[in-house]
């Protein structure tokens, strides 16, 4: 079970997202969605499926804006900026994501993890060399890698690409780590080992993962958020969710009551 | 019975359920390809949201059941695994879809050759993903690595149609279109494979209780 | 061997019958094909020396070797390949990356690539004479040359264009489906790093069609080397036993030169023997390269995996 240190010290809110709506077409499937996230702190999105736990964490990162019929209202202020106001490039160097298939490029391992700094401008071969590496370590995936950087990431096991797509993410040095559902397609042992790498991962980064794994955010997350038809539930920490939630309908999908 | 074998029961039946549909997906997907009949490629669409909304009942099912009744050991074991092979069947029946968009365009032209191989592709594909299931259900072992064996079989079919067909482009530039296009379709069936390979290696993981890999990993792109 | 094909006759007659007959017509595929290569082989063999390979020819026609030939054919697929790919990678990075589905300049670009490709290669020789020869040729003379003739006349530059212009379909169509295999996953990691659309086309995508252009560049090279049509009238010559010295030099061409010698030499029968000979020698070109495209394929196969 995560830890659930300092509560009564100085929480540091990393993003406070006020009022968000999110509509597709005419339909408003996110309303007023009104969070805060600790810095340095998992936070867990669980709920129902259909409940818009993936749809709120793309918002973060502006992946809607992808997709001609999907937009927001409101704001979610990082560092004191606005997310939704600030430059797009900008703002993805500091929000990274994971998505829930791992989604290698056709590329070599090293070129992978060297895409973020590349596009950025960095161009000295043993700058990139290092921090390919020490992103790789701290993914947990240089052992395995190191002698064959040159190989086609797609030589790699399901979990790890995922690490891989982690080093890439973490490459670019984000503040912030989306995790849209990292293990839901990969094996139980891939996912333990992802798991395990997130609670370490905490330590340098603010981490938000979407789940549809109830055990999962009860073992890592420090913080719990549970959403249901585009609406917050309940938030809180994870302790408290899982062992006295405020609301009944928290508590019937924590037992699994639901349906 | 108890509870939990009765809910154990629905889960079980409802994957197999799973199953069924993407058997049937692959077959209709190829056969509206090599009958040129239009009707069944759309079908295999309009199904396919089906298969995606029994992917999501299961894995709630299995959650539900996980925190209902706790299991342990081998049931905890075959309840998370199930989840995991759930995605796999999706997979497929995504890219079943792909095969029926394109044999959608490809029989608006005039048919390039006989399909020989590709049916042959087609029902090796089948018979893996419901054998590679079986092995699931039934933690046996033997089928499961008998799954993985004939995954090379189908690798080498594909490379025997994308070889024929690039000699049929090179002798005819209105071929190409198709060509490339069927070439897409062998090129499904071979992740389709790869999928039902995937399911044959957790099925062994239920079993020993370790992954084994056979070949080296492939994701969903080509 | 006999027993089982009676075997199979008195029991399936049916299907049997199929494999009789199609086996039969495999036999006479198979002969036909060894009646004509070993006709050329025997005919063209013992007139295929080094001399034949690296010399230019002499007595009009009757002696010396093909040496200019192979060159010219050599030059006008390179040509034609740098031409051709990268426009044929633009239109189908253009068709699939940028332009939507209601593009109307897309639609029309996809229609005229769809039937372009069934368009006979004379008619696209025809094309090349009458646009790149007479019209952007004599353009190009008057506005830079004075009036001089040095573009307006069939060329090196002007084949590989005509070519270029013929295998184009071929390319677009390729490319547009390697592009194809690029997953919304993929574009989506991309665009999470900070990447913009043109970085996620140039870095991504484009890498990726790459496997197509492969695909497109062999189908394109296999008919550059093969089909005369085309060259007809932009650039290939009969008699030029000195290499061309520019892009607007015409030049010899292996697939010509066999035609015209076979047809309106001076002299037919004395030539025969440098036709097989030449026959020969462009046969060989064609299945070494496609051998070592085969490796090419298998190697990448290899790499993939």
């Amino acid at each position: 079970m995560a830890e659930n240190n300092n509560k009564n010290s100085i929480t540091n809110i990393k993003i406070e997202v006020k009022e968000l709506n999110f509509y597709y077409g005419q339909v408003n499937a996110l309303k007023n969605i009104n969070l805060s996230f600790i810095a340095k702190h998992v936070t867990a999105i669980i709920g129902p499926s259909g409940c818009g736990k993936s749809t709120f964490l793309r918002t973060l990162n502006r992946m809607h804006e992808l997709y001609p019929d999907q937009r927001i209202e409101g704001k979610a202020i990082l560092d004191g900026k606005d997310i939704f106001e600030m430059d797009a490039m900008e703002l993805r160097s500091k929000i990274g994501m994971v998505f829930q298939r791992p989604n290698p490029f056709s590329k070599s391992i090293f070129e992978n993890v060297a895409f973020g700094p590349r596009i950025r401008g960095e161009r000295n071969s043993n700058k990139l060399s290092e921090i390919v590496e020490s992103s790789l370590i701290k993914a947990g995936l240089w052992d395995e890698v190191k002698e064959k950087l040159k190989a086609s990431a797609y030589e790699l096991s399901g979990g790890q690409q995922q690490r891989l797509c982690i080093a890439r993410a973490l490459a670019v040095n984000p503040e912030v780590l989306l995790f849209d559902e990292p293990t839901s397609a990969l094996d139980p042992i891939a996912t333990a080992k992802i798991e395990e790498l997130i609670v370490e991962l905490k330590k340098i980064v603010t981490i938000i993962i979407v789940t549809h794994n109830m055990q999962q955010a009860a073992r890592i997350s420090d913080n719990t958020v549970f959403m249901m038809l585009g609406e917050i539930i309940e938030s809180g920490s994870t302790d408290k969710i899982f062992t006295a939630p405020n609301e009944k309908l928290t508590e019937d999908y924590i037992t699994g009551r639901f349906g | 019975m108890s509870l939990f074998d009765e809910d154990l029961r629905k889960l079980k039946s409802k994957i197999l359920e799973m199953g069924g549909l993407v058997e049937t997906a692959i077959r209709d997907s190829v056969r509206a390809l090599v009958d040129r009949n239009d009707n069944l490629a759309y079908e295999v669409i309009k199904k396919d949201h089906i298969i995606n909304r029994i992917d999501v009942e299961i894995d709630e099912d299995a959650i539900k059941l996980i925190a209902r009744m706790q299991p342990k050991g081998i049931d905890l074991r075959f309840i998370t695994t199930a989840m995991k092979i759930t995605s796999d069947l999706e997979r497929m029946g995504d890219i079943c879809v792909n095969i029926a968009e394109r044999s959608l365009e490809i029989n608006r032209e005039p048919i390039l050759k006989p399909y020989i191989d590709i049916p042959r592709m087609r029902e090796l594909a089948q018979g893996m993903t419901r054998d590679a299931l079986d092995a699931f259900m039934n933690k046996d072992q033997k089928l499961a690595t008998d799954v993985i064996m004939r995954d090379d079989e189908v690798d080498d079919l594909k490379y025997g149609i994308v070889e024929e067909l690039l000699s049929i482009m090179m002798l005819d530039p209105t071929k190409v279109s198709r060509g490339m296009k069927i070439t897409f379709v062998a090129q499904s069936l071979e992740r389709i494979a790869d999928h039902a390979t995937n399911i044959a290696e957790f099925a062994i993981y239920l079993v020993v209780g370790k992954i084994i890999r056979h070949t080296t990993y492939t994701s969903d792109k080509v | 061997m006999a027993n089982k094909i009676l075997y199979q006759l008195v029991k399936r007659p049916g299907d049997s019958t199929m494999v009789l007959l199609t086996f039969i017509a495999t036999l006479i595929i198979m002969a036909i094909l060894t009646v004509i290569l070993t006709t050329i082989g025997i005919f063209g063999a013992p007139h295929v020396s080094l001399d034949f390979l690296i010399k230019a020819p002499e007595e009009g026609m009757t002696e010396g070797g093909i040496y200019p030939a192979i060159i010219g054919t050599t030059l006008l697929v390179i040509t034609m390949s740098i031409m051709g790919l990268p426009v044929g990678l633009i239109t189908a990075v253009f068709l699939h990356e940028y332009a939507g589905e209601k593009s109307k300049l897309a639609n029309i670009v996809r229609f005229a690539v769809n039937n372009l490709a069934g368009v006979p290669a004379i008619v696209y020789g025809i094309f090349g004479l009458s646009f790149f020869v007479f019209f952007l040729g004599t353009q190009i003379d008057s506005l830079f040359y004075g009036g001089n003739l040095k573009w307006g006349k069939p060329a090196l530059i002007w084949a590989s264009c005509t070519m270029a212009l013929l295998t184009l379909p071929v390319v677009i169509v390729s490319v547009e489906e390697a592009l194809r295999t690029v997953t919304r996953d993929e574009r989506e990691a991309a665009y999470a790093l900070g990447a913009t659309h043109w970085e996620v086309v140039h870095r991504v995508v484009i890498p990726k069609a790459l496997g197509g252009i492969l695909t497109g560049g062999i189908l394109a090279v296999s008919r550059g080397a093969g089909e005369v049509a085309p060259v007809l009238f932009t650039g290939a010559a009969y008699f030029l036993p000195e290499l061309p010295r520019s892009f607007s030099d015409q030049f010899m061409e292996m697939g010509y030169h066999i035609f015209v010698m076979s047809t309106q030499s001076h002299d037919i029968d004395a030539t025969k023997p440098i036709q097989f000979a030449t026959t020969l020698v462009l046969l060989l070109l064609t299945f070494s390269l496609n051998f070592v495209a085969v490796l090419m394929r298998r190697r990448i196969r290899i790499t993939r995996r």
